[in-house]
């Protein structure tokens, strides 16, 4: 599976160091100031809504850690999610009230989760590792689904959001948004740190050839599951900001089309492109919120987009990034 | 413990894991001769339970119903052969679960546009209404045993078909190696789109005679994709017969862990954890069941691979 995913798929860029700063952090900008102009513009509503795109875009990039450099396809990630999101309502419903806590008590169990599946899982490959992730997805789906004392199938209504401490209110739309922009930035520069290094190297490495990965002398079966827990712990801390947004966590979120979903999502973006989770992200839910709008019936043309890029744009939107490259002299 | 229901049980569960092999069936050759995941296949299933409750419905004919869905599903598949799965040979499995992926969202929308959103009325066939006394003391629903007899039926013709017939010796030859069945002169692609349309029908056929069972509503391929492809790894991607001892295994495990486990769980738990855990270890069962046949025959029982 790894070889055939992609020949070659760059790991770093070969712009200079600036140049490839300054978009982020023009975006940073951008997004920080969102809330601030937004009831100006009439678009309060938005600012919830771009909460929720960044906190996918986190776990779209965390799937493309795996499966973009580490080219492991795991149809189970909205399964880690779903842990990320429980520990908040566990937690919570034990009278836990700092939002740090219950984030770092979601993140460590995701991982452990996460440590626990990829351990098994990676001994298969291929279709197989496919399925076995997707099974024990649907597993923890059906945990969550008989827990009754925690909604059962109904799901879960946190009475009120995990409180963020340092004289910051997380009730306040606008200070959460910050917060969960802060952390989201973080990780993400962060993975993109990791990928760049001597480890994300490796992982690619073996994404192209394990055989001679193995032979060389590198620990592969480890360095895949380091990556497939890393990106397991993301997961989850996307799941914790998604129920601490929310307020509220049903299984529905780790049903195994969620998961689909955030592989559509890093595809469209671009499989193991540094941009690819979250440009997918982005572009996947706003479609999905513009045509919401308009129309009962916006599983369908999600889906001819789907189709389109599978068959005639494989490497996702931020290929097109290289064509432009290419273009000028 | 009471027999009958133990037999009762058995039945159902023979019952499901036979419509899980029409369904398997299909998706475990287009797999296992041209590579390609299909994750649309539940989609077919779904069109077909739609067509039959509705011809059923208007016609009052039961049996013309099925036919009239097995032929538009064909219809559907044969169109979906030709426009996108073709394209999709030899391409990464990423691209197949994104377009096919595409496909359930499209047929999910295009079904909802046509019969709405709301669950479809698929009543059971009227003569077959009652029960039948199977021995003193035993009855059983009557349409319950014909889904039972056609699934039987339907495995042995599709057992004649693929281990006794020239035809199924070119599928079975493109299943164990597609490059040598190629270089000896076999069209594969010409056999696989026949694959593939009678997976279609088989498929429509098990959305037919499962309508009356359960929910006929948009989302319905979906969930019966899951089990389905549960059934195909377990018995060993490509092979009928591993699909076929599969489907059953997980047809009785799945109906007897949810008839059964909850009242073993009340007798040795206490109540508030027994109710938990009796739906939990249920619908674990069958994935249990994979993990475990995967962790000692990692290709699955019957590998159509040498």
């Amino acid at each position: 599976m790894s070889a055939s995913l992609t020949s070659y798929m760059p790991v770093g860029t070969a712009v200079p160091r600036w140049r490839g700063a300054l978009l982020p952090l023009v975006l940073l900008a951008a997004l920080a100031a969102f809330p601030l102009v937004a009831p100006a513009l009439g678009l309060d509503f938005y600012v919830g809504f771009v909460r929720r795109v960044l906190v996918v875009a986190l776990a779209a990039a965390s799937l493309n850690l795996i499966m973009g450099f580490g080219g492991m396809v795991a149809l189970g990630h909205a399964g880690f999610v779903g842990v990320g999101a429980y520990a908040v309502v566990v937690l919570s419903d034990a009278g836990t009230t700092s939002a740090w806590v219950v984030w770092g008590a979601a993140v460590v169990a995701a991982a452990l989760v996460a440590a626990l599946v990829g351990a098994i899982s990676l001994r298969t490959q291929g279709v197989y590792f496919i399925m076995i992730t997707l099974a024990f997805a649907q597993m923890l789906y059906f945990v969550f689904v008989s827990l009754r004392s925690y909604g059962g199938d109904d799901g879960y209504t946190l009475p009120m959001r995990p409180a963020l401490g340092l004289g910051l209110d997380a009730m306040h739309e606008p200070t959460l948004y910050w917060v969960v922009l802060a952390l989201v930035a973080l990780v993400l520069w962060w993975l993109d740190r990791a990928t760049a290094s001597r480890f994300g190297a490796a992982l690619a490495g073996i994404r192209d050839n394990e055989t001679r990965m193995r032979a060389l002398g590198y620990p592969v079966y480890l360095l895949q599951l380091a990556a497939f827990t890393l990106a397991g712990a993301m997961a989850g801390l996307a799941g914790a900001l998604l129920a601490t947004g929310n307020s509220f966590v049903s299984p529905s979120m780790m049903h195994w089309t969620q998961s689909a979903t955030l592989i559509v999502m890093v595809v469209i973006g671009g499989l193991g492109r540094r941009w690819g989770g979250p440009l997918g992200a982005a572009v996947w839910l706003a479609l999905e919120e513009a045509l919401k709008l308009h129309t009962d019936y916006w599983h369908m043309p999600l889906g001819v987009l789907l189709i389109a890029t599978a068959l005639y744009a494989p490497k996702g939107l931020a290929a097109l990034a290289d064509l432009r490259a290419r273009s000028k002299p | 413990m009471n027999w009958i229901l133990v037999i009762e049980q058995l039945l159902n569960g023979a019952g499901y894991g036979l419509m899980l092999f029409l369904i398997a069936a299909g998706l475990t050759l287009v797999f296992g001769i041209m590579d390609v995941m299909n994750l649309s296949h539940g989609s077919l299933f779904m069109v077909g339970a739609y067509v039959a409750a509705t011809v059923h419905v208007h016609s009052g004919s039961f049996a013309g119903a099925v036919l009239v869905a097995i032929a538009a599903t064909v219809f559907v598949a044969a169109l979906l052969e030709v426009t996108l799965m073709r394209r999709l040979y030899g391409r990464d499995h990423l691209a197949q679960v994104l377009a096919t992926f595409g496909v359930i969202l499209v047929a999910d929308d295009a079904v909802k546009m046509a019969w709405g959103p709301s669950p479809v009325m698929a009543p059971t066939p009227a003569l077959l209404a009652g029960p039948v006394e199977l021995f003193a003391g035993l009855p059983y629903p009557s349409y319950r045993l014909v889904v039972l007899v056609a699934g039987v039926a339907v495995a042995g013709l599709l057992y004649l078909l693929v281990n006794h017939s020239r035809v199924g010796m070119l599928v079975r030859a493109g299943a164990s190696d597609r490059w040598m069945a190629e270089l000896m002169g076999v069209r594969v692609k010409r056999v696989f789109c026949g694959i593939f349309v009678l997976g279609a029908a088989l498929a429509a056929l098990a959305g037919a005679l499962m309508g009356p069972i359960m929910a006929v509503q948009v989302g319905m391929g979906e969930s019966i994709l899951i089990p389905a492809l549960v059934v195909i790894v377990i018995g060993g991607i490509g092979s009928v017969r591993g699909a076929f001892v599969a489907a059953l295994l997980v047809g009785l495990v799945d109906t007897i862990g949810r008839a059964f486990l909850p009242i073993l769980l009340r007798a040795t738990l206490p109540p508030s954890v027994a109710a938990d855990l009796g739906p939990l270890f249920a619908e674990v069962a069958m994935y249990a069941l994979m993990a475990a046949v995967l962790s000692f025959r990692p290709a699955g029982l019957f590998s159509a691979k040498a």
